[in-house]
């Protein structure tokens, strides 16, 4: 879990997400704030644009990995017990991984 | 977990009151951090009332007439009282610093002094470096080299190179910083803190020296350096006005580079 030399690799995978995410939050509020959807099918209609469901797609992706490297920092800083802190860590990765292939499958669902 | 409820013996109680007996106008009053190992008694905070115009400058000029006149049992470090040798680090005021560059008239209301944060104590203003001595022994911080200098002759270096360790050079290992930083704290025996890093960088940056690889190699861990999350409370609190951060951040560049 805390093998030597996973510090750049995590340390750099940590900042590319974050970075990406900046244009992705900003297009996807954005667009939730001025493409005036009200209804449940201009939502649908919206999510059936290909650039739309890519976009999505990727911000899900960057979200639950830059959530899940987050939090690894924060169990490794203030977790002592090693038994607790690999536990929690699996459990954050299982976690992550399994909220993002859903959310992903419910945005490729409505698309397809 | 990270330790919530403090250990036995952590709870600080009010101690002794030194009051000054004659009619003094410029008067300071100073609350020190006292606790002994040799009695089984939790610690206490003893405060003195000194009469500053009898006195030097200095927060360690006041400690040092504290134990000179009114109490020889408050025990703390100091050396050269001009910062230099970096003995007489400590909290006063709520910030690590070096007692002998601590102006008393930069104290606002009494002075406060407590030993450097989250660090064993030995005695009454005295902590336990051992560990991070030996943190600072592991980055190796001498000059190595396989090859002979020039001519058998000593080892050139150019103003540009030499600029390079500027604000690295002048450390005299207080551990303020160390001490400031709320990572070391939570994880002070694997990751190395910002004084031994800064220590790690002097040698990296350093043009003479020949194991600028190994050394970056050593440091490639997740809590030998990447636990430093950029708080910044050691360049803040660094009483040599350096910046630990940077040199830190200078590190993760270098690792960026050659990965």
């Amino acid at each position: 879990m805390q093998s030597k030399s996973h510090g750049v690799a995590h340390w750099k995978l940590q900042r590319i997400s974050a970075i990406a995410m900046i244009p992705l939050v900003i297009w996807f509020v954005s667009s939730l704030t001025f493409s005036l959807i009200n209804s449940y099918d201009q939502s649908v209609a919206w999510l059936q644009n290909p650039l739309n469901a890519t976009g999505l797609v990727l911000l899900f992706g960057t979200l639950y990995f830059h959530a899940a490297s987050g939090l690894q920092v924060v169990i490794e800083d203030y977790v002592h017990n090693e038994g607790l802190k690999i536990m929690s860590l699996i459990l954050i990765k299982l976690l992550s991984i399994l909220l993002g292939v859903l959310s992903i499958l419910c945005v490729l669902k409505i698309y397809l | 977990m990270a330790e919530f409820a403090l250990p036995k013996h952590s709870k600080i109680v009010k101690g002794i009151d030194y009051p000054l007996n004659n009619e003094a106008e410029n008067t300071k009053k100073i609350n020190v951090y006292r606790w002994s190992p040799d009695d089984d008694e939790n610690p206490r905070i003893d405060s003195y009332t000194i009469d500053l115009d009898q006195c030097g400058p200095m927060v360690l000029d006041a400690l040092i007439k504290i134990k000179q006149e009114i109490d020889s049992s408050l025990t703390f470090r100091r050396s050269c009282r001009e910062g230099i040798c970096g003995s007489c680090s400590m909290n006063i005021d709520g910030t690590n610093t070096l007692a002998c560059l601590k102006s008393i008239d930069d104290v606002k209301g009494d002075i406060n002094i407590y030993p450097l944060p989250h660090m064993e104590v030995i005695k009454d203003l005295v902590p336990d470096l051992s560990k991070a001595y030996e943190q600072l022994t592991s980055v190796k911080p001498w000059l190595q080299s396989k090859s002979d200098p020039e001519n058998g002759k000593s080892r050139k270096q150019s103003p540009k190179e030499r600029e390079k360790i500027d604000g690295l050079w002048e450390c005299v290992l207080c551990f303020s910083c160390s001490t400031s930083c709320p990572s070391y704290w939570w994880n002070g025996d694997k990751y190395l803190g910002p004084a031994v890093l800064l220590q790690a960088y002097r040698w990296i940056a350093d043009s003479r020296d020949e194991n600028t690889e190994q050394r970056l190699e050593e440091l490639e861990d997740s809590f030998k350096l990447y636990r430093c999350h950029t708080i910044m409370n050691c360049t803040k609190t660094c009483p040599k006005g350096l910046n630990p951060a940077k040199a830190i951040g200078e590190i993760k560049k270098l690792q960026l580079e050659r990965k």
